[in-house]
């Protein structure tokens, strides 16, 4: 028991390192498998004060930007809007609506690891909830991960764990979007496959298969091709519309039929 | 005397946290490179200090800059494997000079300070970057990664060292 005891205390620092370091790869494979941690993210409330103390300071830098693109995304919704054929109603019920938009903020952005989450100023009190999806004037960003009362962290299109619908424009020809976490301006489009014709500049939009994403909201434009390992499906690269580095005003979607989509979805493959 | 180096570490930890995710966690220089400079805590840290307290600052310290750039435990894990080998490290470069009482970081050589610093930083990137991107099918971009971030760490932790000098404790 003394030698125990001894033994103990002679490599007490040793011991504590190995335990501290299991904890650490604990969390950190936990992640890797799967989502990141219920705790130790940026919507908590210290970090995202933090964050939203210091986009306060430097929110002002980039107004001039921000609102030219906010005036430029007015102006493509003028445009459909006057040029629609049929009557659009003046007023909305909002108790049929399917998606709700809410505008919000970034106050945190990353771009350079190889699992990007973004931490944006809606929380639980503007109603966000985990799985809604989040887009830009320009295109897609992300989907929300976590949230707290006032913060929402956003696991990133670049984030090595993404995985989305989405599909060439004017087709049906659907696979998923990848990140391989090399380039902040490329993402990869898998599984579509061989015999669907493509040309460099097709536009790549989200598909109508999730529940997340309202169908055709750009995504990027094809920059190269080329035939997978089995020589069955495509690998393609696509250039995003979106400056990945230079983002402030977000939409949060959120779709009101996910909920049913999701109990029939679940309903059916536990019958089989 | 022994309240006034705890202040100072103190601060020293709160300011590293805030400049690393403030600032560097924000400077994505070509697009990848984000210096770490909070490294600097255990290049500063005194050395005769218990050794399981430095071990466990230093895993908060990971973890906090963790939590604010949602990494998971990755810098924590990096952070407490230096400061566990930094007795090794100093033992390695100071020789067992170290060991005496009358040792300071301060009057070691330039050249010694340099090796102490960029051990501490290598070794730091080498666990991170592995952790971080977790296949070694993807050897090249981690070696990309360490040699390219390590070399703009040395070069923000140098000036910083030589802006704020260790002061003679």
């Amino acid at each position: 028991m003394q030698q125990i005891i001894n033994f103990i205390l002679r490599y007490k620092n040793f011991i504590l390192y190995i335990f501290l370091m299991i904890v650490s790869l604990g969390f950190t494979i936990q992640s890797h498998s799967y989502h990141q941690s219920r705790f130790f993210n940026s919507s908590s409330w210290v970090a995202g004060n933090i964050y939203e103390t210091s986009f306060g300071i430097t929110s002002y830098f980039n107004l001039d930007k921000e609102n030219r693109d906010l005036v430029e995304e007015n102006e493509r919704l003028r445009l459909l809007l006057f040029n629609k054929k049929e009557s659009i109603p003046s007023e909305l019920d909002s108790t049929q609506l399917t998606y709700t938009i809410t505008s919000g903020q970034i106050i945190k952005n990353s771009y350079a690891l190889p699992r990007n989450y973004i931490t944006i100023n809606k929380g639980e009190k503007d109603s966000v909830k985990p799985d809604m999806g989040v887009i830009t004037s320009k295109g897609i960003l992300g989907i929300v991960e976590n949230t707290s009362n006032n913060f929402a962290t956003v696991q990133s299109i670049l984030n090595e764990n993404s995985n989305i619908n989405a599909k060439l424009k004017n087709t049906d020809n659907f696979g998923s979007l990848t990140w391989d976490a090399r380039t902040y301006n490329v993402v990869q489009l898998v599984d579509i496959p061989r015999l669907v014709p493509l040309v460099i500049g097709d536009t790549i939009v989200t598909g109508g298969m999730s529940s997340i994403f309202p169908e055709n909201i750009p995504i990027g434009t094809i920059k190269k091709f080329d035939l997978n390992d089995s020589k069955s499906f495509w690998n393609i690269e696509v250039s995003l519309f979106n400056d990945m580095t230079n983002i402030k005003n977000v939409y949060i979607v959120s779709n009101a039929d996910r909920e049913e989509i999701i109990e029939l979805q679940e309903e059916t493959e536990s019958n089989d | 005397m022994i309240s006034n180096s705890y202040f100072i570490n103190v601060i020293r930890f709160a300011l590293l946290v805030l400049v690393q995710v403030l600032v560097f966690n924000r400077l994505n220089f070509f697009g990848f490179i984000n210096p770490m400079v909070y490294i600097l805590f255990l290049y500063w840290y005194p050395i005769k200090q218990n050794r399981a307290a430095f071990i466990g600052l230093s895993f908060l310290l990971g973890l906090s800059i963790d939590f604010f750039s949602d990494t998971m435990a990755i810098n924590a894990a990096s952070t407490i494997t230096i400061a566990y080998m930094r007795p090794a490290i100093m033992r390695f470069v100071f020789g067992v000079n170290y060991e005496f009482q009358s040792f300071k970081l301060g009057n070691a050589t330039r050249v010694q300070q340099f090796t102490f610093l960029a051990l501490l930083i290598v070794v730091h990137h080498m666990v991170f970057f592995t952790l971080e991107i977790f296949s070694f099918s993807n050897l090249i971009l981690i070696l990309k990664k360490v040699v390219s971030i390590s070399a703009a760490t040395l070069v923000l932790c140098l000036l910083f060292s030589s802006l704020f000098s260790v002061r003679k404790e």
